[in-house]
């Protein structure tokens, strides 16, 4: 244990607490609540009633006043601690509850009612999921069909990105051709359009193609990503064109030299785009919003910022959605994180 | 010589699973290929590099290039018709709107005052929050640098928020703020009351720098602990061999190495920073009032939600923050290329 | 059938002219081996051959038919590339598959013809595997083995023996020959290595600058070099040159005047040397002997390396590098000073231009 301890906590030389040894942790550790915390935050919220999310100060788990059916009261009647006033504690239930008084029942005789004062009494608290926060909104919003329509929009958007951009990457590696350098220069320069320049004419745009309320209308403009393009040249770069050459006297045609041979060995680049992919349009945000304007259109990020600007916002269901919203991204990260974090690193991309 | 040559032969369960889901994607593309090798044979091999090339650079031209020249278009005409075709040339008169000001430092003295307020509040915004920004993924990146034991864990701490949506991102954050939220229960002990934070016009400005913030320093954090890496360790021993202090070994050493990577993050994190708008829209709507309205959300207003909505303002609005996103961008290729010499000699 | 004609072919990258007009013809069963330093343009001109490079002029016909047009693919050719550049992510009997796929072949075919070629080449074994779980030298044979499926009308070889071990290289050198023996069809071979060429080639085209030096036989080559670069270029050490003058010119005899007034008789056929021509005599290092007397030279000796069988003498002849290598072990030590004959040496002489006289 000492021995773990001392290898957690081993500093730069080993002689004694130098300060930023101190600042080192104080900022690990401050760094763990604050990026960690508000997602646990909300994990746990999403998980509390209605009534128990205005609760303030609110608990950190969520606990709900335990509940007991009686004989004789058709609902389910509310379990308290009471203390009596012969200072014996008793589990009762409440009736109902008169200005101070409260009238109780004991649930083993459910005859003799007990007049007891509000503040000798607490209530009892459990540890309880409301899952019923995950069940409603697909009753009560199209949940379903948002999750779908993302899935959809994801699954599809990274499936041509992939297709497209390998090829287009496929041709200004392996190939010298006129106007391969404008090509590339287009792409270049592409780089520096961000959506939020461009968006007034591309739903135009989007509009004429008939595009406007249909998923491929969020899916198209944000397929050729010249980051797919530069990312899978870059590696593609690196396969010897002996290999192609040798492909090619084995009679190979072009299309199987790209998807037999030139496919299969990018594999490393394009899961790492694949990745990439999946998370951006998984969160794509403001191209949706405008592109859809029809309820059952929209993605899981349009629907929940829809809901979560209404007058009345229904929180626990909004924290329940949020947390799915959530959920393949936290999985992204949990099992591919290592993966990601050396493909940004080595690309300085995002 | 004959034992893993036994393992080698024998294809694993997965091999085989992935051989199975593999067939009909073979099948497809083996049907492709007759009538490209026909393609091949009359238009040679550049024919089929532009083949390889076309679908990506249609893409393009349809969603990015065509919209990048009609933007010009739309920025020279009125009205609030959607389709060209429909709109009246205008001149250079949203412009004008938007450059009518009798005083550019006070929003509210301009027509379009709400496009200087966004304009004024994304400049403090990119200050405040490039400015801290930096600070924190420098220190984040110095520390993780260190020899920690389970770096990966730690960075991943850091990494984490990055790839969460803006939406959740700012419902999450929205959801802390709130009256009832974590933050008054964290200051409840030590006699705060609780406040409903984005409601008020300054910490709600503060709410959105310190959100993304939150949301984005563990990806600069990374770029800077890459180039950190990237430090050949023998410098850092002769240093230690010379006896150098470690502030010296930072300024001298380390900071300078370290350049070339800080100037990309700034002029990045500056890109990034000018064009805000999802976490801080979700979080805040812009509000309260117009505290935390910001330009690419004036643009977004403009042109789609306001009634009637007004299309060429918004695309002279846009094309005047494209133009400092290219000036930023120009400005890191240089710096860029320089450091590059730089590395070389 | 594998007849290879090419007829002034030219190519240029850009305003870079890397072959100048090339005519050669490779006989059916052949092994012609393509010999030079680095850049000489021999690669690309296999490449051309192949199919893979396309040419500036000229024309290349295999079997009497231009094929200029016709692509790598259907040239009826295979190569083996210096890196294998075998398939990475296919298992060995998959890459000697790829191409007869290609082709359409019946797959019993195939398979027929991949163990056959891997019984050949004693890869059986390894069909399974993948290059990267191979040797270097079984990779080796992996990439003939593709070409051998292919049952090509030549094969092309580019520098195949490069990336292997010293060792390797020698005992792999004797397969290839006993392969095309075997197999008797057309090969050309390309390599920087003159001890490849010399023990593998029927015959040897030298190249140099995109230019063909001169074409024959290993030993037509060794004994009489049509010029300086290939006499310098053929043969381990390489020649010995030394610079002189003639001095005189007799009848059957001609008097070269070496740097330092050192004259030396020489019989020579040719007489159409005028006196104070400037001319090179090539001498090998393996045909000089002790001895004084007639024909003999004095050497100084700078450096002795002593290799057990025989001994290499760096010495200094007239103020120019002389190379000798005598059988056999000697008690000789640098600074000393010895008399070299040469009166069982050829002598190759050389004019001005590198020419042989």
């Amino acid at each position: 244990m000492g021995r773990a301890a001392a290898f957690i906590l081993r500093r730069r030389g080993g002689k004694g607490w130098h300060w930023t040894d101190i600042v080192t942790w104080v900022w690990l550790i401050g760094g763990l609540f604050i990026m960690f915390g508000p997602a646990l935050w909300l994990m746990f919220s999403s998980f509390k009633t209605p009534a128990a999310l205005a609760e303030f100060p609110p608990s950190i788990l969520p606990y709900t006043s335990q509940q007991v059916s009686v004989e004789g009261h058709d609902k389910p009647l509310t379990l308290y601690d009471v203390t009596l006033p012969d200072g014996t504690t008793k589990k009762l239930a409440e009736v109902r509850r008169i200005g101070l008084f409260s009238q109780m029942v004991d649930p083993a005789k459910p005859d003799e009612t007990i007049r007891v004062n509000i503040n000798s009494r607490k209530p009892v608290q459990e540890l309880s999921f409301a899952t019923e926060n995950y069940t409603g909104p697909f009753v009560h919003f199209d949940f379903f069909r948002y999750l779908w329509n993302s899935v959809f929009v994801t699954v599809m958007a990274t499936l041509i990105t992939l297709i497209v951009n390998s090829m287009a990457a496929f041709a200004l590696s392996k190939y010298e051709f006129r106007g391969r350098s404008v090509a590339m220069l287009i792409i270049l320069a592409t780089l520096m359009v961000p959506l939020s320049v461009i968006m007034v004419p591309l739903y135009s745009i989007i509009s004429a193609l008939g595009l406007f309320n249909n998923l491929w209308g969020v899916i198209l403009p944000t397929v050729a990503t010249p980051t797919g393009v530069f990312i899978l040249r870059q590696y593609m770069l690196t396969i010897p064109d002996e290999l192609i050459d040798a492909a090619r006297m084995d009679k190979a045609s072009e299309w199987q030299i790209y998807w037999r041979i030139v496919l299969p060995l990018t594999a490393p680049a394009l899961a790492v785009l694949a990745i990439f992919s999946v998370v951006w349009r998984w969160n794509d945000f403001l191209w949706p919003l405008i592109v859809l304007s029809r309820k059952e259109l929209y993605t899981l990020q349009v629907g929940l910022s829809i809901y979560s600007g209404e007058l009345n916002v229904q929180w626990h269901f909004i924290l329940a959605m949020t947390v799915v919203t959530m959920i393949p991204v936290v999985l992204v990260f949990i099992f591919l994180q290592r993966f990601i974090t050396t493909g940004i690193a080595g690309t300085g991309l995002k | 010589m004959t034992a893993p040559l036994e393992t080698a032969s024998k294809p694993s369960a997965v091999q085989h699973l992935g051989a199975i889901a593999l067939a009909p994607v073979r099948l497809v593309m083996g049907l492709i290929d007759r009538p490209l090798r026909a393609l091949q044979r009359m238009t040679g091999l550049s024919g089929m590099a532009i083949f390889f090339l076309a679908p990506n650079m249609l893409i393009f031209g349809i969603f990015v290039l065509l919209p990048l020249f009609i933007n010009f278009v739309y920025s020279t005409t009125g009205g609030s018709a959607l389709f060209l075709p429909e709109r009246s040339y205008v001149g250079a008169d949203q412009y004008q709107r938007l450059f009518d000001c009798s005083n550019y430092l006070d929003p509210l003295t301009c027509q379009e005052d709400a496009f200087w307020t966004a304009v004024s509040n994304t400049f403090w915004f990119v200050v405040l929050q490039v400015t801290l920004m930096i600070g924190a993924a420098l220190v984040t990146a110095l520390i993780l640098n260190r020899n920690l034991a389970a770096r990966s864990f730690w960075r991943a701490v850091f990494f984490f928020p990055v790839l969460l949506s803006p939406v959740v991102v700012g419902l999450i954050w929205r959801w802390i703020l709130q009256r009832q939220g974590l933050l008054n229960f964290i200051l409840y002990p030590f006699g705060v009351d609780p406040y409903t934070w984005l409601t008020d016009r300054t910490w709600s400005f503060a709410a959105a720098v310190g959100v993304s913030l939150w949301a984005h320093m563990g990806f600069y954090a990374l770029i800077l602990l890459a180039g950190l890496q990237a430090i050949p360790k023998d410098l850092y021993e002769a240093a230690d061999m010379d006896g150098t202090k470690p502030a010296r070994v930072f300024w001298r050493i380390t900071l300078p190495l370290l350049m070339p990577n800080l100037v990309v993050v700034i002029v990045l994190a500056l890109i990034r920073s000018v064009q805000v708008f999802d976490e801080v829209y979700i979080l805040t709507g812009g509000g309260p009032g117009t505290s935390t309205l910001f330009i690419t959300q004036y643009i977004y207003e403009t042109g789609f939600v306001s009634q009637p909505r007004n299309p060429g303002l918004a695309a002279a609005a846009s094309i005047l923050m494209g133009l400092v996103l290219v000036v930023l961008t120009l400005v890191q290729l240089g710096l860029g290329r320089r450091g590059e010499k730089k590395g070389k000699r | 059938m594998g007849q290879i004609t090419l007829s002034n072919v030219k190519k240029s990258f850009g305003n870079i002219d890397v072959l100048h007009g090339i005519n050669l013809d490779i006989n059916d069963g052949e092994l012609v081996v393509f010999v030079g330093p680095s850049g000489c343009g021999k690669s690309t001109l296999l490449r051309a051959i192949a199919g893979l490079e396309k040419i500036t002029s000229g024309e290349i016909a295999i079997d009497g038919k231009p094929v200029n047009d016709v692509t790598a693919a259907d040239r009826g050719l295979a190569m083996v590339f210096q890196s294998y550049a075998l398939y990475p992510h296919m298992s060995v009997r998959q890459n000697l598959a790829f191409g007869l796929e290609n082709s359409k072949m019946p797959k019993a075919e195939i398979d027929e013809r991949i163990t056959e070629a891997a019984r050949m080449l004693e890869i059986e074994p390894y069909l399974a595997r993948r290059p990267g779980q191979l040797s270097g030298g079984q990779r080796q044979r992996v990439a003939i083995g593709r070409a051998i499926v292919r049952r090509p009308v030549a094969f092309l070889l580019d520098e195949p023996l490069s990336n292997l071990d010293a060792e390797l290289r020698v005992s792999t050198r004797a397969e290839l020959a006993a392969l095309h023996a075997r197999l008797s069809s057309t090969m050309i071979y390309v390599t920087h290595d003159q001890v490849e060429a010399m023990t593998l080639a029927d015959r040897i085209v030298v190249l140099r600058a995109g230019k063909i030096e001169q074409v024959g036989t290993p030993l037509e080559l060794y004994n009489t070099p049509a010029n300086r670069f290939v006499a310098g270029f053929i043969g381990a050490p390489h020649m010995n040159f030394l610079e002189g003058t003639v001095s005189s010119v007799q009848s059957g005899n001609l008097v070269v005047a070496l740097a330092d007034g050192y004259q030396l008789a020489i019989p020579a056929r040719e007489t159409s040397l005028e006196q104070g021509a400037r001319i090179t005599l090539g001498i090998r290092p393996q045909h000089v002997t002790f001895g004084s007397g007639d024909k003999s030279i004095k050497a100084k000796i700078k450096l002795v390396e002593a290799l057990g069988s025989e001994t290499v003498l760096h010495t200094e002849v007239a103020g120019q590098k002389f190379l000798v290598v005598i059988p056999g072990q000697h008690d000789l030590a640098s600074g000393m000073d010895i008399d070299l004959s040469l009166s069982s040496a050829p002598i190759h002489l050389f004019d001005k231009d590198g020419h042989r006289i």
